[in-house]
């Protein structure tokens, strides 16, 4: 893509600007109960070879057969990318040999993939939107796991993940920060955990990235890129890229020329290194494999699942933002996760939108951020918030005091219009007692009272004052007017 | 009491049922038969123990009339077939001891039915071969003889091949060593050892079998059929063996014909086709010869016989060796040493690759690895897969406008000569052992049934046998028609068994 440079987002080197040009190939788990071309469960855990049926050890005679909610799950995931849905699509063989491979081939899918072109549509930090071209889904199977730590002489290897089905997605090469990238890879996330076809852990490695970088001056054509294999976490996929690009700049600028390889990412240094050059790489031999019949469906199937896809974080921001009335901010905050937006929606329906996002927004997130804990583990619900936005909306109690109400209901649990009763948190809107009050303060300091009225600032003091005898439940408003009133202060 | 190993199939199945002998009976005599045969090589693991124990529940069954079709029946195993807690090997050293903890769907279906197991049956290592001297247990002897040569089992240089790569079931049917015997079809492996030993053997459709728990060979073009005596016999059995399997893919979801009510139908009314391709360059008077005795023999019993073309026929040898062995160098990727069969130590995981494989494999399995490699392999797999797979559909459409234009079967050799002696060929130049397969193979790639059955002697006494191929799915027209010729063609009479 050539779309115009970015004058932010160029890197500086020693004799010059440069552009960095990465794509990405994100490996995505799929969410299904068995894997994708035999019985066997797809749980995490577990002892080592619990999940491993006889096609997954690859025993002679063995055949695979397709999944159907695999498919169906690629299919769901091509339409929330807004990408081209194949009806028809062919398996093939990659083939090599290692140790966790045990049919010594990977089954995946190469010259026609299930899903063909889409696009994700990016918003960053700054505000700033970006269009990440889609090339192809594809499904394929995951690999064991060799374990080399437990014995100095031998290897071990676990079966488990061995037939898991990913999903690889391939996006064109049209990042050009380290943050688009990072963006990108959450904002997918965000579209395949809202379809529910990967849940996107990256801690058990449910999500992983293959990163290509490449670097070029401003307007040249592409540079020679490097792959970095298998960057587990956004925030190491963000320092792969800044250091990789620095490499190869480094390197440009010395003279050299970068060579086509595939590199590691080492977490622990922060830094890339070689894993095989373009000489060394396999010859995987593809090849259809005969044991499948390419995969078939009609538009019929493909048009079932569209109907009943769940709404989309873009769409889903657009219409928080007309129906509630939110910034585009709160609405990109409160849509990245479903169930966050889920939980906001119940709240907001019916109620003061805006009020309601600061709420969810500013004092949950801010609680829960601090006990780390998630929204489906808030120990206050949206009907509890609700009600306590409501108590505010019904000046039965002041913002002050809904804070502490909203503690009370965090740490205790309890139905927030008790609670105010029993515990005498209404808000007194009676101007009697109010005044009462006022007088009482004003009483007993009379040289304030003198003093305020050549400095009427000294209001305030009389109503904090007001404030602390009414145990904070007078309604805010009316004792400001009272203090002013009795003072003489206009 | 006579020898209960004459009997047919069919004839055996009769006499349970109508109580003349029991299943142990019938059982006991051919296990004592093939004790009796070891010199022939055909069992590379005899299970009589089991055999006597499955004849003995079925003796139960038949005494409660509740016989399955093929209760109390005696079969010999291709080793090709995984077999549960019975070691099954592909007769390749690489497998080793390898004991299945599964039931193929074949012989899953032939137990259902009351089959009993004498045992597996010797092959050519993973199926590839034509002559079964490929096997890790040695080659398997024909029963057959020349003619005049009346050589004892200890003689040099006068043994003859019975075919491959199902050479222990053609031999073990031949010599009476079983009713029946499974076996599978990639090239021509149930056909071709049929042929050299006087037997029926049909390789269904693609798809009619179940692949499922079959040691895989080329994916796309293996079969299982039967091999028999009769067309009865192979008719009976395919109907056990056949039927959709959920657990392979390129399984047929088709209900499965009475293919033995079939077996009286006739040709009166069909119209058979002749392929002039098939007349091929160096042939033997004698095995053109026995193409025009089938075709008169089908003319006389009321078929129209015409000449159809099929022009891409001699691609299909070139291209079979390269789609076949591309399949097998990627089915025989998982034998690494790793999880079963044979491992040799080395200092890393290559070198443990590389001596497993280099030990376990035999020299015609690595051959093919190494083409099918090569054709598969970055800069050749245009040339050469993509161009083989063309050539495939091509020939599959030559047989397709020859069905359309209303030929409702073909008729060829099923041999270009009767059986070999052992070690005679294709030690200098494999291709002269490929060549065996050149009426056969064609039936593969366009994924047909075919059916070979006893239709003469070669000069040296030896039988010769013709094939019919069909449209897809219709195997009870090649029974039909297979009946005909073996009718026409009088009994075979089987060579006494001199290597008791």
């Amino acid at each position: 893509m050539n779309a115009p440079v970015n004058p932010k987002k160029l890197i500086s080197g020693a004799l010059g600007d440069w552009e960095v040009v990465i794509g990405l190939e994100v490996h995505a788990q799929v969410t299904s109960r068995a894997k994708l071309f035999s019985g066997a469960s797809t749980a995490f855990g577990g002892a080592p070879n619990d999940h491993v049926s006889l096609v997954d050890a690859a025993m002679p005679g063995m055949l695979p057969v397709i999944n159907a909610e695999c498919i169906a799950q690629a299919v769901r995931t091509g339409l929330g990318l807004k990408a081209q849905i194949n009806l028809r699509s062919v398996f093939d063989r990659k083939n090599y040999f290692y140790p966790d491979l045990p049919q010594g081939y990977q089954i995946s899918q190469y010259k026609s993939p299930i899903v063909g072109e889409g696009e994700v549509t990016v918003d960053l930090p700054d505000g700033e939107s970006i269009r990440v071209g889609i090339e192809r889904l594809h499904l394929e199977q995951d690999a064991g796991k060799s374990i080399h730590d437990l014995s100095p002489t031998e290897s071990f290897v676990d079966l488990n993940r061995s037939g898991v089905a990913l999903m690889e997605i391939v996006s064109r090469p049209d990042m050009r920060s380290s943050d688009e990238a990072k963006a990108y890879v959450t904002k997918l996330r965000t579209i395949l955990r809202y379809l529910g076809t990967c849940d996107g852990d990256m801690e058990k490695g449910n999500l992983r990235a293959d990163v290509n970088v490449s670097v070029r001056r401003p307007g040249e054509p592409f540079g020679t890129r490097c792959e970095i294999k298998n960057v587990n976490s956004i925030r190491f996929i963000g320092q792969a890229i800044e250091y990789e690009a620095r490499r190869q700049i480094a390197i440009i600028e010395d003279g050299g020329t970068i060579d086509q390889e595939t590199r590691l990412f080492d977490a622990g240094k922060g830094e890339t290194r070689s894993m095989r050059s373009k000489e060394e790489a396999h010859d995987y031999r593809y090849f259809p494999d005969p044991d499948l019949l390419p995969l078939e469906f009609d538009q019929v199937f493909v048009d079932g699942l569209a109907a009943a896809l769940p709404e989309l974080p873009d769409e889903k921001k657009v219409r928080f933002i007309g129906d509630y009335g939110l910034t585009p901010y709160d609405a990109g905050v409160l849509t990245a996760e479903r169930e966050t937006a889920d939980y906001f929606e119940e709240i907001a329906r019916g109620r003061d939108g805006k009020a309601a996002a600061n709420w969810v927004i500013n004092e949950l997130f801010g609680r829960l951020n601090k006990e780390g804990k998630g929204i489906e583990n808030s120990p206050v619900s949206a009907d509890q918030l609700g009600a306590i936005v409501d108590l505010i909306g019904e000046k039965v109690i002041s913002g002050k005091i809904a804070k502490d109400l909203f503690e009370i209901v965090w740490s205790e649990g309890g139905d927030p219009r008790e609670l105010v009763e029993t515990r005498g948190m209404k808000q007194v809107t009676d101007t009697g007692a109010i005044e009462a009050a006022v007088d009482q303060v004003i009483a007993a300091n009379p040289d304030k009272a003198e003093q305020a009225k050549a400095k009427p600032t000294l209001a305030g003091w009389f109503v904090g004052q007001v404030m602390k005898a009414t145990g904070g439940k007078a309604a805010p408003a009316a004792v400001n007017a009272l203090v002013k009133q009795k003072l003489g202060i206009e | 009491m006579t020898d209960l190993t004459q009997l047919s199939l069919a004839e055996a199945r009769d006499g349970l049922r109508a109580k003349d002998f029991t299943a142990v009976e019938l059982t006991r005599a051919h296990v004592e038969a093939v004790a009796g045969a070891r010199a022939l090589n055909a069992y590379v693991l005899e299970t009589p123990d089991q055999a006597l124990a499955m004849a003995g529940a079925s003796d139960e069954r038949l005494a409660k009339g509740e016989g399955g079709p093929l209760e109390g029946l005696p079969l010999g195993i291709k080793d090709l077939f995984c077999t549960k807690d019975v070691r099954t090997t592909a007769c390749s050293g690489i497998l080793n001891d390898f004991t299945p903890a599964y039931e193929s769907t074949v012989t899953t279906q032939l137990w259902r039915d009351g089959a009993v197991m004498l045992g597996k049956l010797n092959n050519d290592e993973f199926a590839m071969g034509s002559s079964n001297e490929t096997s890790s247990f040695g080659p398997v002897v024909s029963p057959w003889r020349r003619d005049g040569s009346n050589a004892g089992a200890d003689i040099e240089g006068t043994h003859l091949v019975p075919g491959g790569s199902s050479g222990g079931s053609a031999a073990a049917v031949a010599a009476r060593l079983c009713l029946g015997a499974t076996a599978t079809d990639t090239g021509g492996s149930i056909r071709q050892p049929a042929a050299f030993t006087g037997t029926v053997g049909i390789k269904p459709t693609y798809g009619r079998c179940s692949r499922w728990g079959i040691v895989a060979f080329a994916s796309s073009l293996d079969q299982a059929g039967p091999i028999a005596r009769t067309v009865q016999d192979c008719a009976i059995l395919l109907r056990s063996m056949a039927g959709h399997d959920p657990k392979d893919t390129t399984s047929a979801d088709l209900a499965v014909p009475d293919y033995e009510a079939a077996l009286g139908r006739g040709v009166k009314g069909l119209t058979i086709g002749i392929p002039k391709e098939y007349r091929i360059e160096g042939m033997p008077p004698e095995i053109g010869a026995l193409w025009d005795q089938g075709r008169a023999w089908l003319e006389a019993a009321g078929a129209k016989v015409v000449e159809v073309s099929l022009p891409h026929t001699k691609y299909a040898l070139p291209a079979y060796y390269i789609v076949a062995p591309a399949e097998a160098s990627s089915n025989l990727a998982r034998y690494d040493g790793v999880r079963y069969g044979l491992r040799v130590p080395g200092r890393d995981i290559a070198e443990m690759y590389e001596n497993t494989r280099a030990e376990g494999f035999g020299r015609e399995v690595k051959r093919r690895i190494m083409i099918g490699t090569y054709v598969l392999s970055a800069g050749y797999y245009d040339a050469y897969y993509v161009r083989a797979q063309r050539i495939r559909t091509l020939i599959k459409r030559d047989f397709e406008e020859c069905y359309a234009a209303g030929v409702d079967a073909i008729l060829t050799p099923a041999t270009p000569s009767g059986a070999f002696g052992i070690g005679e060929k294709g030690s200098a130049d494999p291709v002269e052992m490929y060549l065996n397969d050149v009426f056969t193979v064609t039936v593969n790639m366009a994924g047909l049934p075919g059916i070979a059955v006893p239709a003469g002697f070669d000069a040296q006494g030896l039988p010769l046998g013709l094939q019919l191929i069909g449209r897809p799915f219709d195997e009870e027209t090649l029974f039909a028609a297979a009946r005909v010729i073996e009718e026409s063609a009088g009994p075979v009479t089987l060579p006494e068994p001199w290597w008791r």
